[in-house]
This record gives C-alpha cells, sequence and structure tokens, in this order.
C-alpha cells in the first residue's frame, strides 16, 4: 500500500503506479484484489462456522430470542447507503471536486460509524438478555463472525477518515481518484460480506434447538 | 542493456514491460452518478424484498432459495458496478474470483462432509 501516492504537495504524483509493470496493471490494486480474494477465505471460515453449529446449541439464548430483524434491517440500509457514498466520492474524485469528493467521503464515514454503533448496541442488548460469547455455541459463532465485520468496518472507518485528513492537509496528489479507489474497494467488500451475513445469520431462520 | 534500463528491465525484456497508465484501453469508463444512485436503489429495493420474506410467510420451501438468489444478485451488483469489475480489467476479476471460488468450493465441501445439508 506503499504506493498510494500520498505525497505532500499538488501534482506530486500520479494517480497509478509510476513505474512499468509487467502487466500493464497498477500494482497496488492487483494487490488490493489479491488481498480481498484472501478475505473471502477468512470470512468463509467465520460464515461456514456459524452455519455448521446452526442449532446445536444446548442452552439459550436461542437466535429467534435474541434477533431484532426490523433494527438490523436498518443497519443493512445504513451499510448499503454508505456504499453508493462511497462511489459518489470517487465520482467527485475522478472530476477533480475535491469539496464534493471530501463530502462524501465523511458521509460514508459517518454512515459506517452509525452502523458500527448499531452493532454495539445490538452486542450490548443481546448481553443484557444473557447472551455472551461463551454462553453457547451460537454466542461463540455470532460475535465472532459479526465481531470481525465490525472491526474491518471501523478499519474502513480509519481509512476513510485519513484520506478525508490527507486531502485536508493537501497531502493528496491533485487527481485523488486512485486512493480513493483503492479504499472504496475494501469498504465495498465489507459491504457484500455483511450481504451474505444478513442473509446467513439473520434472516433463514435457525433450526429448533436441540432437546435436552 | 540501455541506460535508462533496469538489470531487472532487462532480463524480461523491455517489451513485456507496460507503464499502467497506458493500459486504459482495458480500463473503460466507469458509470456516471445517476448510474450508482440507480444501483444504489435497486440494492434498496432488493434489500426490502429479503426484510419483506420475514414478514410475509413465501413457504418454507421456497424461502432460503429466495433468500439466497437476492443475496446473490446484491452481492454481484456491488461486485460489477460498485467495484469496477464490469469495467475494469478482466485480471482483476480472475484475481478475485479465485479467491471467491476457492473459498465457496472448500466451505461448500466442509458443510457436505458435516452433513449439513443431509435431509433428516
Amino acid at each position: 500500500m506503499a504506493d498510494l501516492a500520498i505525497t505532500p504537495g499538488h501534482g506530486a504524483a500520479e494517480p497509478h503506479d509510476e513505474h512499468a509493470t509487467t502487466t500493464g496493471l497498477p500494482n497496488t490494486k492487483i494487490a488490493m484484489w489479491v488481498f480481498l480474494a484472501s478475505e473471502c477465505l477468512l470470512f468463509g471460515a467465520l460464515i461456514t462456522t456459524y452455519v455448521l453449529y446452526r442449532g446445536a446449541s444446548d442452552t439459550g439464548p436461542y437466535p429467534a430470542d435474541v434477533f431484532d430483524i426490523p433494527y438490523t434491517s436498518v443497519s443493512s440500509f445504513v451499510l448499503l447507503a454508505s456504499s453508493l457514498t462511497m462511489v459518489l466520492s470517487l465520482t467527485a474524485a475522478q472530476k477533480r471536486d475535491v469539496a464534493r469528493m471530501r463530502l462524501w467521503l465523511l458521509a460514508t464515514a459517518l454512515l459506517g460509524l452509525t452502523f458500527v454503533g448499531g452493532q454495539v448496541y445490538e452486542f450490548t442488548a443481546f448481553y443484557d438478555e444473557g447472551l455472551s460469547i461463551t454462553t453457547n455455541l451460537f454466542g461463540t459463532t455470532f460475535y465472532v463472525l459479526t465481531g470481525f465485520h465490525g472491526v474491518h468496518v471501523t478499519v474502513g472507518i480509519l481509512m476513510l477518515l485519513s484520506l478525508v485528513g490527507f486531502s485536508a492537509a493537501d497531502r493528496l496528489p491533485d487527481d485523488a481518484a486512485f486512493p480513493v479507489e483503492m479504499v472504496g474497494l475494501y469498504w465495498h467488500f465489507v459491504d457484500i460480506v455483511w450481504i451474505i451475513i444478513f442473509t446467513v445469520v439473520y434472516l433463514i431462520p435457525t433450526p429448533s434447538p436441540v432437546p435436552a | 542493456m540501455s541506460e535508462t534500463e533496469t538489470p531487472f528491465q532487462e532480463e524480461l525484456g523491455a517489451r513485456d514491460l507496460a507503464d499502467p497508465r497506458e493500459s486504459q484501453a482495458v480500463h473503460h469508463e466507469h458509470p456516471s452518478a445517476k448510474e450508482y444512485i440507480r444501483i444504489g436503489v435497486i440494492l434498496g429495493v432488493l434489500t426490502a424484498l429479503e426484510v419483506a420474506t420475514y414478514y410475509v410467510d413465501v413457504g418454507s420451501a421456497l424461502l432460503v432459495p429466495t433468500l439466497i438468489v437476492l443475496a446473490v444478485i446484491k452481492f454481484a451488483l456491488v461486485v460489477m458496478w460498485f467495484m469496477h469489475l464490469r469495467f475494469d480489467s478482466p485480471t482483476y476479476a480472475r484475481f478475485f474470483v479465485m479467491g471467491l471460488a476457492g473459498a465457496a468450493t472448500l466451505y461448500l465441501i466442509v458443510l457436505i462432509s458435516f452433513g449439513v445439508f443431509a435431509v433428516e
């Protein structure tokens, strides 16, 4: 990620890798896609573990006891909306409209913060209802999966705010589209992981609990 | 070796190296803001349909396939449009699909091995 072209002053860096590459494509972007491909394996493992232990908890609370689908649906809409604001910031960056780019980046970060705040509230509510990470298999697999996702969203928010900070400090090149696109790829990936989690964890009903 | 060539370039042959900035032939124009908003609205509608399955009884046999199809469509829309795989070089798509397909195959085998899809 060292060649994201964040250098002092305007016009000091090109939006893409300046070095010739054997593929003709920017190495940074290839590295980002390879990283995202590896993340598929990470989240695949966590989702698979959740699915493997669905309905295998001996004691409650069970998913149906704690899930609040309308609440989580709003969170899902918020994260989807953040993907839209992210691409709008990229469009602004491509047009070299720095003010709008910063505005959409901040909007994306704010929506991300809303999502993470909602997740913290949800975790707190679940804990108050007796579901901790050690309560049962559902608690363990649920908190690990959604917690890892929440950490990824938090890292994304830090990246977005860093971009805004670099831009405000005049440390992005005139054409900031490339770094915005790289952060955007990560952000959209976090969104597509949530699309899967929302369906698999929240919407697909869990089998009845194992009789004691 | 010419003065401008590095040993690495000489080893590869200069013609095998390309400047990424000249590779725009495979990098088509990204969608406009209006197109992004249209995709965003479609994603919102699909999410609303998903949530509707929680309130409307679509039948237990239809519920899971419906939810999976909706999730796959949303996933594809974000990857193809917002992440630009539809417009960028196919090389990026190959890297991503390699990881995605590898993960899907591996974990499907795990789930099948543990009898998750077994009919009781």
